[in-house]
């Protein structure tokens, strides 16, 4: 089926304007600062998504030490060293503040986000759909450099007044008035701006996937033809351009508040602080669907790859992805049931919340079944996408709990909240990163990575994170607020157990940086289809690394419903 | 430290004057066993850290004689004739336990129905379908993995079972949803009109509780200092220096608002959690069930301090509240009030008549519809 590399290669002698080399690729500057090659900026967000994970990484770990113990410990002496001068009792608990936020907006603008839309939809849709680039190369270009800015000037911020000491102390959510009249200094300034230009990057990269999907896909690939990943992205633009304006809208209301004399969110003008919680989580919610929907799409493509069967219930599965993305958008104020609302609303944001528990179990339950009867390897990828199916499952039923808005009162900014959304998150979506890491690193590379490695790397990162956060439903259930540097000395158990979890799963990154070094410095040369014949999209057609241009002769998807293989099932191709 | 030092010294001396004056007390049934020794309270003498925030918080001028001691029968704690003091530190009810696994007992009727509805209903569920995908995927990897099924089946759909899961969970979601909203029907009934009132206010970083009712005194709740909390038996992080007393058994009108920035005002024992928003009264009703101090902790990120702004709800019975009122210069609803030692709510210049500021009256006030002339 696969066919060979040749076919797909820009024709041979043809003189392309511009810097290229014999092989067609632009000079180093020029390929890696002004890229309009939807692989290579692929590369770049992996990059810096790997990067910026670190740093968000150490700050958890910084985070973990400080809590392993009641009292403080650590916490003066970062203090001390972001502020200057001596150990403040005030200054560090700022700290404390700027350490959680930059944690949460490190991981969410810029680990998972750039790694699951700007690191592997740019790389794999427009091979997946057949497309020789993205609709709008140099755009992508621009969100790239623009994301990378929004974390410079997050990083910024550290380094400016933001209340009581240097940094922007707002958690993630920068509710005002903390966010407002709470933190004097430029700051929060910085850390808004950061947002304005990760958000921009993220709308023009929405714009372009929802441009290339739905006009730049090979003859005779319909949309219900299209690989699963594909419509995880497609789902995953539309919920990003319609939601993304609403924070820009929220948070340029905090900075007008904030410096240009505006009451928005100051009731004392006529404002309301609820507004911004409206505001923010009419974003919020789509955003956390958005951090997960392509990892959905990257585990469809691991289960078919590895039993060897296409996936199960194939559009029950994409519009399962849409009904998510759709109830997704009226189901916000779960995250506010604290506020003070009347009770009709409460009822409302209940059942409606609860809805979603529907298309996400079929998707469940689909995977299950694409497995039932399939002819499963164990290789790294599927390891990992095991493990994210039965963790999301653990994380996605707290959050039935926490749905039930007079349940919700009693474990609402608690450690039971952190235990749900890590387990969605540190549990679902970084497994299903490395799990589509693992997946495509020899496509990307040409490098064949240790499978031994990576197998250690999971189950030690399994085993670490499980114990990071599994107690943390325990301390939530018993009282313990989130966001705090410290804690009465009954909360002692458990934070210690969550803190010995976090060296663990330091331990398994190990294996995986190992990994890394030993695929570039020994790993054998990648062939193009290296999974065997469950591998039947596109991407495995074209040789590892695919060549710098493909597609220019775009490939034509025949039906293959009559044919007996069992690899022609919708969401599959075969090209000639 | 050493005040608290000074004040338990002569308290050892105080427990047999406490036994007289408790025989001699009206109430009946008010068991206490003579000669042992009382567990330490807290010294009802100058507040411990003396705060310039600290108004009108000068502690009980009740006697240190009376020390409630838990007992089979229904003591009233804190109980002396006539006085209050505040519940020591086996009367802690509501505080979190090392190494729990599970929400702190509850001791309202709310609290009750939502641990049931998480116990009976949800925990369940939830870990039934944990269990079912884990042994799903657990039997996946037994039965199909290449060895055992070296041929993978073609089947892609079957409407059937496609049907099922998704009819089944929505079944279960029903199931689920019938005592959730019944539970929030419950939180969300309103109190009866002659309820107690208390306001309470979130500040950076402190508590603040106004009794409208009362005379509109307030008090101001700063957490204890680790060594100062330690020295009263209280746990550190949670133990405050001017409690929100309540009576016991009563429902009771709850008003949060925020002074400054968002905080929220919880009590995991008492499942409440409501959040203090500056500009926005927030209004809910709670109900203790069983005297005793109930811990909790500021909810919503408010800055530096977030993590140091506990709350302590002290429930006592009715007499013993009104006891502590009159402490506070506060009035009991229907007395005569004394000579109010608290300044009386600021009225607005208008509305005193001839006053400056009020204004002259609208033409259409004839001599006989003007105030105080209806007949």
């Amino acid at each position: 089926m696969a066919t060979t590399a040749d076919t797909f290669q820009a024709h041979p002698g043809e003189h392309h304007a511009g810097e290229h080399g014999a092989d067609h690729k632009p000079g180093f500057f020029a390929r890696w600062f002004m890229s309009t090659n939807h692989k290579d900026i692929g590369t770049l967000y992996l990059i810096f998504a790997i990067f910026a994970g670190i740093i968000g990484g150490a700050i958890s770990g910084l985070m973990r030490w400080e809590l392993a113990e009641p009292g403080l410990q650590i916490l003066g002496q970062v203090s001390a060293y972001l502020n200057g001068g001596d150990m403040d009792f005030d200054k560090s608990l700022h700290t404390w503040n700027v350490l959680i936020t930059a944690h949460g907006l490190i991981m969410v603008f810029f680990v998972v986000m750039p790694a699951t839309m700007g690191g592997f939809g740019n790389w794999f849709v427009p091979l997946m759909i057949g497309a020789p680039d993205m609709a709008f190369p140099r755009m992508n270009n621009v969100a790239f450099w623009l994301t990378l800015a929004g974390f410079i000037s997050l990083m910024t911020s550290a380094f400016f007044p933001g209340g009581t000491g240097m940094g922007a102390g707002t958690g993630w959510t920068v509710y005002a008035p903390l966010s407002t009249s709470g933190s004097i200094g430029p700051s929060v300034d910085f850390a808004i701006f950061s947002l304005h230009l990760a958000g921009a990057a993220s709308i023009m990269s929405a714009i372009n996937f929802i441009t290339t999907i739905f006009n730049m896909r090979a003859p005779g690939m319909t949309l219900h033809k299209m690989p699963l990943f594909a419509w995880s992205v497609l789902v995953t633009a539309f919920l990003l351009l319609l939601a993304l304006p609403v924070l820009a809208a929220a948070i340029t209301m905090l900075i007008t508040d904030r410096n240009f004399g505006t009451t928005f969110f100051d009731a004392r003008g006529g404002g309301d602080p609820v507004l911004y919680q409206h505001l923010f989580w009419f974003f919020g919610h789509p955003e956390v669907y958005i951090m997960i929907i392509p990892g959905f799409g990257m585990i469809s493509q691991i289960v078919a790859t590895f039993s060897r069967k296409p996936v199960f219930g194939y559009l029950g599965m994409a519009y399962a992805m849409v009904a998510i993305g759709v109830v997704g958008f009226i189901v916000w104020a779960h995250h506010m049931f604290t506020v003070g609302m009347d009770v009709n609303t409460k009822m409302y944001f209940t059942a409606a919340t609860m809805v979603i528990a529907v298309p996400t179990g079929i998707k469940i339950f689909s995977w299950i079944a694409t497995m039932w009867g399939g002819s499963l390897e164990f290789r790294s990828p599927l390891v990992w996408a095991l493990g994210f199916i039965f963790l999301f499952t653990v994380g996605g039923v707290t959050g039935v709990v926490l749905a039930n808005g007079g349940v919700d009162d009693n474990l609402h900014d608690t450690y039971y909240v952190v235990a749900h959304f890590h387990y969605v998150l540190s549990l679902g979506a970084v497994f299903s990163l490395f799990a589509g890491f693992y997946y495509w690193f020899p496509k990307m590379s040409g490098r064949m990575h240790s499978e031994l490695l990576s197998h250690l790397h999971f189950w030690v990162f399994f085993i670490g994170v499980n114990v990071i956060f599994f107690p943390q439903h325990f301390l939530g259930m018993q009282g313990m607020p989130r966001r705090y540097p410290d804690y009465t000395p009954a909360f002692e158990f458990w934070n210690n157990v969550s803190s010995v979890g976090y060296v663990i799963m330091a331990v398994s990154m190990l294996f995986f940086f190992a990994n890394m070094l030993y695929a570039y410095t020994a790993g054998r040369k990648a062939p193009a289809n290296y999974w065997g014949e469950g591998a039947t999209t596109l991407e495995w057609s074209l040789s590892s690394p695919p060549p710098y241009h493909q597609f220019e002769t775009l490939p034509v998807i025949e039906d293959h419903h009559s044919h007996h293989d069992a690899i022609g099932a919708p969401g599959t191709a075969t090209a000639h | 430290m050493k005040f608290g030092e000074n004040a338990r010294k002569w308290l050892h001396v105080l427990p047999l004057v406490a036994a007289a004056l408790a025989l001699s007390a009206p109430q009946a049934g008010l068991a206490q066993p003579a000669g042992s020794a009382p567990p330490p309270t807290e010294s009802s003498a100058a507040a411990p850290a003396a705060d310039a925030r600290s108004v009108n918080v000068e502690d009980a001028a009740a006697d240190p004689a009376a020390t409630a001691q838990p007992s089979a029968t229904e003591a009233a704690p804190g109980a002396e004739a006539g006085g209050y003091t505040p519940l020591g530190p086996e009367w802690i009810k509501g505080a979190p336990e090392d190494g729990g696994l599970t929400f702190q007992q509850q001791y309202s009727e709310d609290g009750e129905y939502a641990l049931w509805m998480h116990d009976i209903v949800l925990m369940p569920i939830i870990t039934a379908v944990s269990l079912l995908v884990l042994a799903l995927l657990l039997w996946v990897v037994v039965r199909y993995n290449r060895r055992a099924n070296p041929v993978p089946s073609k089947t892609s759909h079957n409407t059937l079972i496609e049907v099922i899961w998704t009819a089944v969970p929505v079944i279960i979601l029903v199931v689920i949803a019938i005592p959730s909203i019944t539970l929030l029907a419950r939180q969300y009934e309103s109190p009866p009109e002659d309820a107690l009132t208390v306001k309470v206010t979130g500040y950076q970083w402190y508590w603040g509780y106004t009794y409208p009712d009362n005379g509109g005194f307030e008090v101001i709740s700063n957490m204890l200092p680790e060594e100062e909390a330690e020295a009263r038996g209280e746990p550190s992080h949670l133990g405050a220096d001017n409690r929100m007393v309540v009576p016991v058994g009563e429902t009771i009108r709850v008003q949060v608002t925020g002074a400054d920035v968002i905080h929220a005002f919880a009590v995991p024992s008492l499942w409440f959690k409501i959040d203090a928003v500056p500009g926005r009264l927030n209004e809910r009703t709670m109900f203790i069930k069983e005297p005793g101090i109930y811990y909790g902790q500021c909810s919503e990120l408010c800055g530096a301090r977030h993590g140091y702004m506990p709350i302590a709800v002290e429930a006592v019975p009715r007499p013993q509240f009104e006891a502590w009122l009159r402490s506070k210069g506060g009035t009991v609803a229907g007395e005569e009030a004394a000579a109010p030692t608290a300044a009386p709510l600021q009225e607005p210049e208008s509305s005193v008549e001839g006053a400056p500021g009020a204004g002259a009256a609208p033409d259409d006030v004839t001599e006989a519809t003007a105030p105080g002339n209806e007949a």
